[in-house]
């Protein structure tokens, strides 16, 4: 029996690393016939809390290679054709790196990704040290593109900005006086709690409490309850939608009295949809205009229902347009190798769906604009858009 | 006061939740000495299952009591058929194999399980409806509202149910001697392989009504919920003393007082430099310092050795 498994394990390695070999040549050499094959990368959670919207940045990502491939595109004089390779970084920022090295060493020609910042940061210095261009769809925390890494770009505005424009709007427009804040200790959470207490003093608001949870957390009732003897009248999340759920309907059931606020962590139909009527009349933001204002984001939303079965959740057209800048920059450099695009790629002018779509020279998205979203009559609706003009204009 | 009161609620509410979670770990560790990782997940099993039940008999015109209890039996039946089949394939084989092995496979089960949940009823999480009204009580002005009221009351009688079960019946008897001693026990007449279905069964019953009461307290269903919640029920065990019902109970409500008062007051009492960040800190301080000082648990170790 033991020697048996024993032969058993040995076949079992001898064949992997057969395989292994046979996979290493295909990708060394990156053609296949005549056409030259471009392998994206991306990585997202796939399994864990964030799964969902995980799953909705691949389908983004998924959505536009297709098109792509449909489209017959040529770079450098030949047709190209794109593939996805999907990776799980289970929103934990060890296996964010474990992940991007796996990439790396598939030799992927760009990654999209990764979803949270607490991910994409460490990500990111894998990525430059290996010279391969990474496009984050969705990370938004400033640490991110202060690394001064050359292959770094986010395609959404970055907390200093929508941290600022929440803050701005609790003090100023709903006149909020007092107001306590709550993080998830992650690289999101932090930042954009840091940039929204920033601006809500600097609007003449005080903050009462500044308490932490997890990204892991159910119950919140411990500190909702401490936060209740301080009596704010506003409350501002910063975290995701799994933790901002349990969390508003607590609130409602402890009775205190509060407005309450997230930042783009917030704004899903999952939100509304698990949350009830414990979601009514709450705010969130999001970086971008609103997707029936997006250059094609009505069409984008169609064809993304009807393809997947399910309304996009969060990020997925801000995918969309990451992979298309990529591939345009690829067209305009005539190379798929990073090395080459990467030049196109910061100075690129593409015509997104979310927005035109332009960097500065840190990967920054050039003026976003961020939206303010709040719950009526169990809808998403609109308040207002801040900044933008590029957006606007097109 | 009146918060201090509310965190006192908070902390009992959670502590019976995780005592109900514990009540499981500690029962399977108290007859066989093994860990059985996988019990978060059939708890986010029973969940999942009641939660299945509950939307296809809504569409139909059966009373909202009617509908919670065939969910609740539908989740204890799939929990125990699950129970017993994680005990066949992954740990009866090898049940003399040295402790390390079965402790791996199950992590492995623990992932299998959420891998399949995940598969079956995908990545999104659910809203898991109010079937009954849910009133809330002000008590001195802090709330509870009645499912909270229950899971406390459901904690404490599954307790007492277990303890009479353990030393009053036959079948308790069984399981008190196959702990003790299981070759000593086969050769007294006791059916060792029926025992310890029997127990995993128990230990997954018990964990379906768990994800039963959870899911209505928070309201929401997730593949993952398993993990987390374990985790924590795994810590009350040990806390109040692995393989002792009455420990799990006090376990798991000391656990969550002191997560509760911990993330209340930690902040005003170190003049704001341990925050609620540190919450997690202190219930695990909490369980080092009662292991240096008592390292089988509050209440002693395992139950047969106590009766």
């Amino acid at each position: 029996m033991l020697r048996n498994s024993g032969a058993l394990l040995f076949s079992a390695l001898l064949a992997s690393m057969l395989l292994g070999c046979g996979k290493s040549e295909t990708t060394s050499t990156n053609t296949s016939g005549d056409a030259l094959v471009v392998k994206i990368g991306a990585a997202a959670p796939l399994t864990g809390a964030q799964a969902h919207i995980g799953k909705d940045n691949e389908n983004g990502t998924r959505m536009a290679i297709e098109d792509a491939n449909a489209r017959g595109i040529m770079i450098g004089g030949r047709k190209a054709h794109f593939e996805l390779l999907s990776e799980d970084d289970q929103t934990d920022p060890k296996a964010a790196t474990i992940v991007a090295q796996k990439l790396v060493d598939a030799r992927v020609n760009g990654v999209i990704g990764h979803l949270n910042s607490g991910t994409t940061i460490p990500a990111a210095r894998i990525y430059n040290d290996n010279g391969i261009a990474q496009i984050s769809p969705s990370a938004t925390a400033v640490a991110y593109t202060a690394q001064g890494y050359k292959t770094a770009f986010r395609v959404m505005a970055n907390d200093a900005q929508q941290g600022r424009v929440l803050g701005e709007f609790a003090a100023k427009n709903l006149q909020a006086r007092n107001i306590a804040v709550i993080d998830d200790r992650t690289a999101y959470g932090q930042g954009i709690a840091d940039e929204f207490i920033k601006a809500a003093e600097a609007s003449g608001a005080q903050i009462v409490a500044h308490e932490y949870t997890s990204d892991k957390a159910m119950d919140f009732t411990a500190v909702l309850t401490s936060i209740k003897g301080k009596k704010p009248d506003l409350l501002f999340y910063a975290g995701m939608d799994p933790q901002g759920v349990p969390l508003v309907k607590q609130l409602k059931s402890l009775g205190l009295n509060a407005k309450f606020m997230m930042g783009d962590g917030g704004y899903t139909p999952k939100m509304i949809e698990l949350a009830g009527a414990a979601a009514e009349g709450m705010y969130a933001s999001l970086p971008g205009v609103p997707l029936d204002q997006m250059p094609g984001g009505r069409e984008f939303a169609k064809r993304y229902e009807a393809q997947f079965k399910q309304p996009i959740q969060l990020y997925a057209p801000y995918c969309y347009d990451a992979v298309n800048v990529m591939i345009s920059a690829m067209q305009k450099a005539g190379s798929v190798e990073s090395a080459k695009y990467l030049q196109e790629l910061a100075k690129i002018s593409h015509d997104g769906v979310t927005a035109k779509i332009m960097f500065d020279e840190k990967g920054d998205l050039k003026g976003g604009a961020i939206t303010l979203y709040q719950v009526k009559q169990g809808k998403w609706s609109v308040i207002e858009t801040v900044g933008g003009a590029p957006a606007a204009k097109h | 006061m009146e918060i201090l009161l509310q965190q006192i609620i908070n902390g009992l509410v959670q502590g019976s939740v995780y005592a109900l979670v514990a009540l499981g770990y500690t029962m399977v560790y108290g007859i066989l000495g093994l860990i059985n990782f996988a019990h978060g997940e059939v708890v986010m099993v029973g969940a999942m299952v009641a939660l299945a039940v509950i939307k296809v008999l809504l569409a139909t015109a059966l009373s909202p009591v009617l509908v919670l209890l065939l969910s609740l039996l539908a989740a204890v039946g799939v929990c125990m058929a699950l129970g017993y089949g994680i005990e066949r394939v992954a740990y009866r084989p090898l049940r003399h194999a040295p402790r390390l092995a079965p402790l791996i496979t199950a992590i492995g089960v623990s992932i299998v399980l959420q891998t399949l949940a995940m598969i079956i009823w995908g990545r999104e999480y659910h809203a898991f409806p109010q079937l009954l009204p849910n009133a809330s009580h002000s008590i001195g002005g802090a709330v509870i509202n009645e499912v909270q009221i229950a899971i406390v009351l459901v904690a404490v009688l599954m307790m007492a149910g277990l303890l009479l079960l353990v030393h009053r019946t036959r079948l308790g008897r069984a399981m008190r001697a196959v702990a003790e001693n299981p070759s000593a026990a086969a050769l007294m007449g006791v059916n060792i392989n029926g025992v310890i279905s029997t127990t995993f069964m128990l230990g997954s019953a018990l964990a379906a009504v768990a994800g039963l009461m959870v899911s209505a307290n928070y309201g929401i269903v997730h593949y993952y919920m398993g993990f987390m919640l374990g985790l924590k029920a795994f810590t009350a065990a040990v806390l109040g003393g692995i393989g002792n019902l009455r420990g799990a109970m006090l376990g798991g409500v000391m656990l969550g007082l002191i997560e509760s008062l911990g993330a209340g007051y930690s902040g005003a009492l170190t003049g704001g430099m341990f925050g609620s960040n540190y919450q997690d800190v202190f219930a695990f301080i909490v369980l080092i310092a009662v292991l240096i000082f008592r390292p089988s648990g509050l209440l002693g170790e395992r139950v047969a050795e106590r009766a």
